[in-house]
């Protein structure tokens, strides 16, 4: 299928406002053939409002979008034949059982009845839903039901699958669930755009992430490339006296440390892991400043959105929200 | 599929080869699958909630019930007012669609499951057919378990089948047209709390007609007001039909209750329908 588009999805330029408000201000995006694509951003950059566009729902003010290598202005009804969605909101019929709904979106897809029986079938099964398919899906977990919603988008096996913020509002088990199920996806040949304001769920799945804010694209890279951005490796060091911060900063050196009063820890840049941690050992020991902790570590999303947007990025613990940068210590 | 289905070049992949771009004949052949399908969704909401269609069938033999035993409704008709009250209470049950209808499409929207529909191959009409045809179905039901109310309480009709028929055509013509209203409705308003400000609102309006009491015991401007309402010329259409007393007034509009019957809702159609049909197509601005 598609074989030979190599970009599954292109966004060129693309505008949308609503009134007074810029959802969308020049957001570029190309997403390879057969990859899975993070579009990672915090609540109100444009994510879903890119999402609605690309699967059709939604035109644009200005730019160009192909989807399969198709128009989604010219071809809207050729484009939703190629693609799956999968919206913040469970977009299935919760009064109709599991199998009610994947016959329905079946006959929907023009199937024929008998296919569009068989196919609920399979997919059911495939999902783990088979024993519940009679079921009304308002009595389904969340997991469960994010799940059906997910066959739903599989119907017809398509080129390109959109998965809006896939797990938000789900707990930790349901989020393993969804992952699972589309982990089992790649490799099948579909390429998968997801959004997501949870950091580690971008690192988790995708190939590669677009960090996007108030309406364009801010980076993009595999999430190494993304991390490389920020300096590479940190050392943090967590001290027991947190008096001490602002000296202890000054002995570790180097310029882009972060301070953190409340958790009592120093984040600074680490160029050669062994180096650093040898050093700032030394350096507190003479000094006479007690450590608690001392790790190097990759840096985080987070810490890239922070540099990139001077803001932190959305989902994550508040703890994060306090880190301050010091002139001081440089 | 036909001789007219042509693939996309370079695009048809296994399983696809039958959906691409079709003709006209096969274009109205999958409107009416689509409408079908969404029909059939209407009834399996049915099937799977027995108690809900059952309580909104009673809801207005309830209310038959009271105005007929309790409030003492039809006061001063000159006739029986059985027989006054049974046609404007059909009409009133028509005219209250408008809830249900603006209820299953605010939760539609809701719920996600129109963008689901709205990014199908479908054809994006057959959401609306599917509406349309199930409520239609709704009404007629409710229509026959009132009129069949109605004859255990003593309402007749006298004037033969043909009149009889004619009335439930205006009957069901004044619910096709609440059905646009309320789809319009639920897509401008679009949330749960609106649909219970209108299930507040539709009560005043149904009593500023004459369902239940003859504007002939109204004072002179609130009795006009009441003709004029589009429910006040169904049910005195109806009751002209029916052969049952229709507490006349001697009013233009009174007089010419059938032709506003047929006026009143088509005009609301001609303004209602296209809107609706905007709007829809809107969504995706």
């Amino acid at each position: 299928m598609a074989g030979n588009v190599t970009d599954a999805i292109v966004l060129d330029g693309v505008h949308k406002r609503y009134g007074e408000k810029r959802a969308l201000d020049g957001l570029d995006l190309t997403v390879g053939a057969g990859t899975v694509h993070a579009v990672l951003g915090p609540n109100g950059a444009g994510k879903t409002t890119a999402v609605r566009i690309m699967s059709t729902l939604l035109r644009p003010d200005a730019g160009r979008v192909t989807v399969a290598g198709l128009d989604v202005r010219e071809r809207a009804s050729d484009v939703r034949r190629r693609i799956g969605l999968l919206g913040q909101h469970a977009a299935v019929d919760e009064q109709l059982g599991g199998r009610q709904n994947l016959e329905m979106f079946g006959r929907l897809y023009h199937l024929g009845a008998r296919r569009a029986g068989s196919r609920a079938d399979e997919l059911l099964e495939r999902f783990g839903l088979a024993d519940t398919g009679r079921k009304a899906v308002k009595q389904y977990s969340g997991g469960m039901r994010r799940r059906l919603d997910l066959a739903a988008s599989l119907i017809t096996e398509p080129d390109v699958l959109f998965l809006d913020e896939p797990t938000t509002g789900l707990d930790p088990r349901g989020r393993a669930e969804v992952w699972g199920a589309v982990r089992s996806l790649v490799g099948g040949g579909t390429t998968v755009l997801l959004t997501t304001q949870y950091l580690e769920e971008a690192d988790q799945l995708a190939d590669r992430i677009s960090l996007i804010d108030d309406g364009r694209a801010a980076a993009e890279g595999t999430s190494d490339q993304l991390k490389a951005l920020v300096g590479g490796d940190r050392i943090d060091v967590v001290l027991r006296d947190a008096s001490r911060l602002a000296e202890a900063a000054a002995l570790l050196g180097s310029p882009g440390s972060l301070l953190d009063p409340d958790r009592r820890l120093i984040s600074a840049p680490a160029p050669d892991r062994m180096a650093a941690l040898t050093g700032a050992v030394r350096a507190l020991q003479e000094a006479g400043i007690e450590a608690e902790d001392i790790a190097v570590r990759r840096p985080t999303l987070d810490e890239v959105f922070l540099s990139l947007t001077g803001r932190p990025g959305g989902g994550e613990p508040v703890g994060e929200q306090a880190v301050r940068e010091t002139k001081a210590a440089a | 599929m036909s001789a007219t289905t042509t693939a996309i070049p370079g695009q048809g992949g296994p399983g696809q080869g039958a959906l691409g771009r079709e003709g006209g004949a096969a274009r109205l052949t999958w409107a009416l699958a689509d409408s079908w399908t969404m029909t059939r969704r209407e009834l399996a909401h049915w099937a799977r909630q027995p108690v809900a269609v059952l309580v909104n069938l009673a809801f207005p033999v309830m209310l038959l019930l009271m105005f007929t035993y309790l409030v003492g409704g039809g006061r001063g008709v000159q006739g029986d007012p059985t027989e006054f009250l049974v046609p404007g209470m059909l009409a009133l049950t028509m005219a209250f669609g408008l809830e249900s209808t603006m209820l299953a499409v605010t939760q539609d929207l809701n719920k996600g499951v129109i963008d689901r529909f709205r990014s199908l191959p479908m054809v994006p009409g057959a959401v609306l057919v599917g509406r349309s045809a199930a409520d239609m179905l709704q009404s007629t039901a409710a229509l026959a378990v009132m009129a069949g109310v109605g004859y255990a309480v003593g309402w007749r009709w006298h004037n033969g089948a043909a009149a009889a028929l004619g009335a439930v055509g205006l009957l069901l013509l004044l619910r096709f047209a609440m059905l646009w209203v309320g789809i319009q409705l639920a897509m401008v308003a679009g949330r749960p709390e609106l649909v219970s400000a209108v299930q507040i609102l539709v009560w005043p309006v149904g009593f500023l007609s004459n369902v239940f009491a003859t504007p002939a015991t109204m004072p002179g401007w609130l009795g006009a007001v009441v003709e004029w309402n589009p429910m006040s010329a169904t049910a005195t259409a109806v009751r002209e039909l029916f052969g049952n007393p229709g507490g006349a007034t001697g009013s233009w509009a009174a007089e010419h209750a059938q032709l506003l019957a047929v006026l009143w809702p088509v005009a609301i159609i001609a303004v209602f329908f296209p809107l609706t049909v905007r709007k829809f197509a809107r969504l995706s601005r």
